[in-house]
């Protein structure tokens, strides 16, 4: 943008913060975020000048209508003056905010195209995955991925009563596992869903696309600094679409390096664990984990919602039942209930925690020690 | 008169089940979508009542999905349409000098479709399961391979109501354009009469196509087809597509009548002629045809190639000239005219106050790049609520106190219409516009819990809700009171008041008006 146009904009802004900053809402953010990205603040520049081009509009129109209101009233002994056509007047109101449009559209097409232009050269590469209610973060490249899910002290207060119990921990926009990115590197996104819509947004980066089955899409940033970002889910997904976070924490170059290896390495020991026979007690503590992304229908307690079609584990026929027909209900999903979604997609040894932690847990004692080859076998 | 010897009404509920008089179908319209507006106000209030503090307190996730999704639909299809149909019945007979609508028994049918449309949208919260909890824009899978079975039910029940709209308004064309008096040309007709032919055009050319996607959804729900399922090749964003050629006119649909209601009551208290009369028109028409060719700008983040949203986002900004044209013109109707104050003038000027806001927040968010941010957000809420409720509503209540004195021969109690329009006032702001603070500041649409620093706002839009909804009831009661009696309305009712149904037309209107065609010059 030209000169004349930044001058505009910090006056403008200086008049803002005239209105904005007042004692009683200091707390609370009442405009667009700038951002931290060279594209959120375009946008956010050009958010701020359509704001104010409408409020000038409107500050012209609508003082028409209140000087009328004031001086042409009938109490004040105005006379209706007779006029009702005027071709200059409606000539001048259609081409000049026409021209105006074409003001505003100048710099919105430029900034657009820059952020649709592909990101061909970017250094690292994000599969990002919807699911209800998760992201599944895949580094292509690096040959490991990881799911990320409402941080566990978020969801332990979401029924609490006393207010305080949610501070300080960051409420419903922290998570378990955080997206973690380099600084001042191109990084691009691909976006695509494994069950319904959902829409990954960091209002700090200007990033918003949708995840949709079957689609890959594609966006891309550049953070300058180190920082952590945070946004939530913005397609409403489902039940749980108001509790699924998403974290960005970008990190020097050199951290990143030492985090992506960190990643690399447990990767491997996951693996291995899905080729190991494992005792009823690691299953459980492991399951006991694992477990959180089925709380949110089947409750913590495994009384699940049934009034809302979520039912029981606690004394299920399933839980308690064959534990074929286990495996079948958690790696393939329900055939009747399409709450129930396939969750095939988690590891061999994953699947064996929860399925074994289910199946002892809330007084179920079944007793069973399912293994990560029992569950490689059912998928068969 | 010498209408009176044909007023003799029939009697008892057959008067009203096989009624074929335009007025006492208006008038059912009319009463159907205030109850409708109290069920679907009273799940506003519920939603609220949630959001009043971070955390869930008094409903669930999945009831809090439901409550948005049946508000949504109920609001739309049951309360601003069908008041709509209500004035439209009531009104566009006696504006044109028609003894009726043209298809009088076809008129009974589609409002009697209507409850038991809205019954079974309704009864499916009273189902096994969930009911419809997918928002009331039903996006696919959600709705499709992931909704619950009450589905089919709301399926069936938008059907009804399609049917029902496409009755309705091939009734309104066949009216307006075969029924008007001798020498009423198309340009000479009222602009409410104007904005409801065009209106009419809209819903014939949508409805259908909300029909082919809620059939689609059912064939792939029961039958096998995968036109919105991608594991089966289909594509779940031709669903948005086909939704939102749909849905971007039907916003328009609940708009242009507000304009036409509004373009009728400014000139009379301004003592003064509509400024611009043939622009009014050509800007409506304008603003129909643009309607079809913006869609997309409802979907912006689904990732649709660069070419397709500069088109949109052109296309979409250029609806502003027309709408402002609308907007100038109302401003020059008043300038220099002879303004009182009376209830539907209160509530008048404040459409164009409030709806102009809504239309500025409607230009922002035509810029692609900056919707990335406004996307799915309390933004959003706030626009679309500034058009339909400070928008519509509003129309709705100003026509409603304008023609209560032509409809019931009495005039309203000018002192509770205004305190019922200040409260309303107030407190609709105090509930929609820290929304616009919300949204900017990052909270998401459609969420029942939110984190801490949205807690104030919230409040404020809670605690302006609750008065906003309460306040009603007093409309109500302003409503009954006028129809049981009051200070009988002459047959002008207004000073300022021009067109048929106030110079030629005692009040209360009779029960059969204009059976002989009155002259137009």
């Amino acid at each position: 943008m030209g000169d004349g146009m930044s001058v505009l904009l910090r006056t403008v802004k200086a008049i803002s913060l005239m209105f904005v900053s007042t004692e009683l809402f200091a707390a609370a953010q009442m405009d667009l975020t700038p951002g931290v990205t060279a594209i959120s603040q375009e946008v956010y520049e050009l958010h701020t000048l359509i704001l104010w081009i409408c409020v000038i509009i409107g500050a012209g129109v609508f003082g028409m209508i209140f000087i009328s209101m004031f001086k042409h009233r009938k109490s004040k002994g105005a006379v209706a003056a007779n006029f009702h056509d005027n071709m200059t007047v409606e000539v001048l109101w259609t081409v000049i905010p026409f021209l105006i449009l074409i003001g505003m559209a100048i710099p919105a097409a430029k900034t657009l195209i820059r952020m649709e232009t592909p990101a061909d050269d970017a250094e690292v590469t994000i599969k990002i995955t919807g699911y209800q209610w998760k992201w599944n973060y895949d580094y292509m490249h690096e040959g490991f991925d990881f799911f990320s899910n409402l941080a566990k002290s978020s969801r332990d207060v979401i029924y609490a009563e006393n207010n305080k119990d949610r501070e300080g921990i960051n409420y419903l926009l922290d998570v378990d596992n955080r997206m973690v990115l380099p600084a001042g590197k191109k990084v691009r996104f691909l976006m695509t869903s494994n069950d319904v819509i959902h829409s990954w947004w960091i209002p700090a980066f200007a990033v918003k696309k949708d995840a949709i089955p079957g689609y890959i899409n594609e966006a891309w940033t550049i953070v300058p600094e180190p920082g952590v970002y945070r946004g939530q889910c913005a397609e409403l997904c489902g039940k749980d679409h108001g509790f699924m976070p998403i974290v960005v924490e970008v990190k020097s170059a050199e951290d990143y390096a030492a985090w992506v290896s960190e990643k690399k390495g447990a990767a491997m020991t996951a693996a291995a664990g899905d080729n190991k026979v494992w005792t009823k007690d690691e299953l459980m503590a492991k399951g006991e984990q694992v477990y959180a992304q089925c709380a949110s229908c089947h409750m913590a307690d495994g009384s699940g919602i049934p009034a809302a079609g979520f039912p029981a584990l606690k004394g299920s026929a399933i839980a308690t039942g064959p534990v074929a027909a286990h495996l079948d209900m958690v790696i393939n999903g329900s055939k009747v209930n399409p709450a129930m979604a396939a969750f095939g997609y988690m590891s061999d040894s994953d699947l064996a925690a929860v399925i074994t932690y289910e199946r002892n847990a809330f007084g179920n004692n079944t007793g069973d020690a399912v293994q990560p080859a029992d569950v490689k076998a059912a998928r068969q | 008169m010498s209408e009176d010897h044909h007023d003799h009404k029939p009697t008892g509920i057959g008067r009203w089940l096989f009624s074929t008089n335009h007025k006492d179908i208006g008038t059912m319209y009319l009463w159907f979508s205030f109850l409708m507006l109290f069920i679907g106000g009273g799940m506003a209030m519920i939603i609220r009542a949630e959001l009043y503090q971070p955390g869930m307190q008094l409903i669930e996730p999945d009831f809090f999905n439901q409550m948005t999704t049946l508000h949504g639909l109920i609001m739309v299809f049951g309360v601003i349409m069908p008041a709509f149909v209500g004035f439209a019945n009531w009104l566009v007979p006696m504006m044109i000098g028609a003894p009726d609508m043209a298809l009088p028994r076809m008129n009974n049918m589609s409002f009697w479709i209507l409850p038991f449309a809205f019954g079974t949208l309704i009864s499916t919260l009273f189902m096994e399961g969930s009911a419809p909890n997918f928002g009331w824009t039903f996006y696919a899978p959600l709705s499709t391979t992931y909704g619950p079975a009450s589905t089919d039910y709301f399926i069936f029940g938008v059907h009804l109501m399609g049917i029902s709209s496409i009755m309705g308004s091939i009734n309104v064309i066949v009216t307006i354009l075969n029924m008007r008096a001798p020498g009423m040309t198309l340009m000479k007709m009222p602009i409410f009469v104007w904005t409801w032919l065009i209106t009419a055009f809209l819903l014939i050319a949508v409805m259908p196509v909300l029909a082919g996607v809620v059939t689609m959804m059912l064939t792939d729900r029961n039958f096998g087809t995968s036109f919105f399922e991608a594991s089966g090749g289909g594509d779940p964003v031709m669903f948005q597509h086909v939704f939102w050629f749909f849905g971007h006119p039907e916003v328009y649909i609940m708009i242009l009548p507000s304009f036409g209601i509004i373009s009728q009551i400014i000139p009379t208290f301004s003592r003064k002629k509509l400024f611009g009369y043939s622009s009014m028109v050509y800007a409506t028409s304008s603003i129909a045809i643009l309607s079809f060719i913006v869609w997309a700008h409802h979907m912006y983040t689904v990732g649709m190639p660069l070419a397709g949203e500069l088109f949109f986002m052109l296309a979409t900004m250029l609806i502003a000239v027309p709408t402002g044209v609308k907007v100038f013109n109302w401003t020059a109707t008043m300038w220099r005219g002879s303004l009182t104050f009376e209830t539907p003038m209160m509530f008048a000027i404040a459409f164009i106050i409030l709806f102009t806001i809504g239309g500025f927040s409607g230009l922002m968010m035509s810029i692609t790049p900056v919707d990335f941010q406004y996307h799915d957000t309390y933004f959003i809420v706030a626009h679309f609520h500034y058009v339909l409720v400070t928008g519509a509503l509003f129309a709705i209540f100003a026509g409603a106190y304008y023609w209560l004195p032509k409809w019931t021969g009495n005039m309203y109690d000018e002192t509770l219409g205004k305190i019922h329009f200040w409260i309303s006032l107030v407190s609709v702001n105090v509930l929609f516009f820290p929304m616009h603070f919300l949204g900017l500041a990052g909270m998401p649409r459609r969420i029942p819990d939110y984190a801490l620093q949205f807690t104030d706002f919230n409040q404020m839009a809670s605690i302006g809700a609750f008065v906003f909804g309460g306040i009603q009831l007093l409309f109500l009661y302003i409503v009954i009171k006028c129809i049981r009696g009051g200070e009988k309305a002459t047959d002008r009712v207004w000073e300022g008041a021009e067109g048929l149904e106030f110079e030629q037309l005692p009040s209360p209107a009779p029960f059969h008006s204009f059976t002989e065609a009155p002259e137009v010059k």
